[in-house]
């Protein structure tokens, strides 16, 4: 079997196997007081499911960004090895230019701002 | 047979296990180092200077009930931590030591993603423990995370570029006559920082942070569960440190003597590591808009910068590396 595949089965169940004796080990006395969230020994006031806030939603979708040109760069180690690197930094270049100006146009409408 | 044996059994197991040996000991070891760095000892009551205290931590988390919520939700309540130990332990696995346990093409990409998915595990906990505060420390913590990841790939990309491969032997190879710390010094100051911010290590803890939000993600946690976030927590410190000293520190490979190379390798992780601990005693938690404003709008575009730099110089100067 593939290596790789192993070594993720074994860590998974060493993961798995400290779980269950987690579990097994300790006496268990559950009462209401435990069971319930903590919030500083108070009730819980409310639902806990919050409004979502929107700047936790722009910061991933800038990550998806420049996630997805990282992405598109990854092949850069193998096209310096072409025939004309000069084409493929002009490429790159084109690339990080395009994603550059859109860096600078959300930094100056304020899409940066306290990007929390 | 008893090849395949060694190799996919055993080979495994020694790593991991000295891995979760050496977690062990570094919560000893950061205890003590902060103690001094304090003005005050570290525990020294377990053991002899205190070593036997790791065993002591571990037997007293795995003797606690585990707490489970009644409003969580339990399948993910429970998954979370487990994908976050294995992952941790999995992105050892690569790790030229210098052998690797597996020999990928694209080592470096494989811990990028792993390390990635590493963020699901954050999410998943602060989603299932169904407690505001879990929630708040869990948004915050993945946007953290994100933010950073988006430097080190970039970072990541220009030493690619200029070390010449996606395996990591091949830091070993190009750091043969100077360390690529000297040429790409901005680099790996970012790339330190970066990892600080990746493993949500002070002065970027703020979402553990401990008088803000009671332990952020995992509040709801506590005896094994709990031990296993904290031990891939601290997998994961160990691992960056061992990264950042293969890509910027590397060390020399002699074939006829690879534990000389394993020895260097892993007394500079240490003392990347130790650094790691000193910045914790040193420096105030960063609030987070200065966080995000350091990330955004400091490393990206220097990173984007340096991608440019990184690509066009060995071009003009006829400096390319060479293809393996």
């Amino acid at each position: 079997m593939n290596l790789v595949t192993t070594i993720i089965i074994i860590t998974a169940t060493l993961s798995v196997i400290l779980a269950i004796v987690s579990f097994w080990l300790p006496q268990m006395s559950p009462d209401y007081e435990k069971l319930s969230p903590y919030e500083c020994g108070f009730d819980p006031l409310g639902s806990a499911r919050l409004p979502f806030s929107l700047r936790f939603f722009l910061v991933a979708i800038l990550f998806l960004l420049f996630d997805l040109e990282i992405a598109l760069l990854l092949p850069l180690p193998w096209g310096d090895q072409l025939s004309s690197p000069l084409i493929t930094f002009l490429w790159a270049s084109t690339v990080l230019v395009l994603l550059t100006l859109g860096l600078i146009y959300e930094w100056l409408q304020g899409g940066l701002e306290w990007a929390e | 047979m008893l090849s395949v044996l060694f190799t996919h059994l055993i080979n495994p197991l020694a790593f991991i296990v000295p891995i979760l040996l050496a977690v062990a000991f570094l919560t000893l070891l950061e205890r003590k180092v902060l103690g001094y760095m304090q003005h005050r000892k570290g525990p020294n009551i377990v053991g002899p200077y205190g070593l036997l205290q790791p065993i002591a931590d571990g037997v007293k988390l795995f003797i606690k009930e585990p707490v489970r919520p009644s409003t969580s939700s339990p399948v993910l309540f429970l998954l979370a931590p487990i994908l976050a130990l294995t992952l941790a332990l999995t992105l050892w696995a690569p790790m030229p030591l210098p052998y690797p346990v597996i020999d990928l093409n694209l080592g470096i990409l494989f811990i990028l993603a792993l390390s990635s998915l590493a963020v699901y595990s954050i999410l998943g906990s602060g989603w299932a423990s169904n407690s505001k505060y879990a929630l708040i420390g869990a948004l915050r913590a993945v946007a953290q995370t994100i933010s950073y990841e988006v430097s080190l790939g970039l970072i990541l990309l220009s030493t690619i570029i200029f070390a010449g491969g996606f395996t990591l032997q091949v830091f070993n190879v190009a750091q043969e006559s100077v360390w690529l710390i000297i040429p790409a010094w901005p680099l790996a100051a970012m790339w330190y920082v970066s990892t600080l911010a990746e493993t949500n290590r002070a002065p970027f803890d703020l979402t553990e942070g401990e008088s803000e939000l009671v332990s952020g993600f995992n509040v709801e946690y506590a005896g094994g569960p709990f031990a296993l976030f904290f031990l891939a927590e601290y997998a994961n410190i160990l691992l960056m440190n061992t990264l950042s000293v293969t890509l910027f520190l590397g060390a020399s490979h002699i074939p006829a003597f690879p534990e000389l190379t394993a020895i260097n390798l892993m007394t500079k992780a240490a003392l990347l590591s130790v650094v790691f601990l000193w910045v914790r005693a040193s420096y105030p938690r960063f609030p987070y808009d200065q966080l995000m404003h350091l990330i955004w709008k400091s490393f990206l575009p220097l990173t984007l910068a340096l991608v440019i730099w990184h690509l066009s110089l060995p071009i003009a100067f006829a400096g390319l590396p060479p293809h393996l």
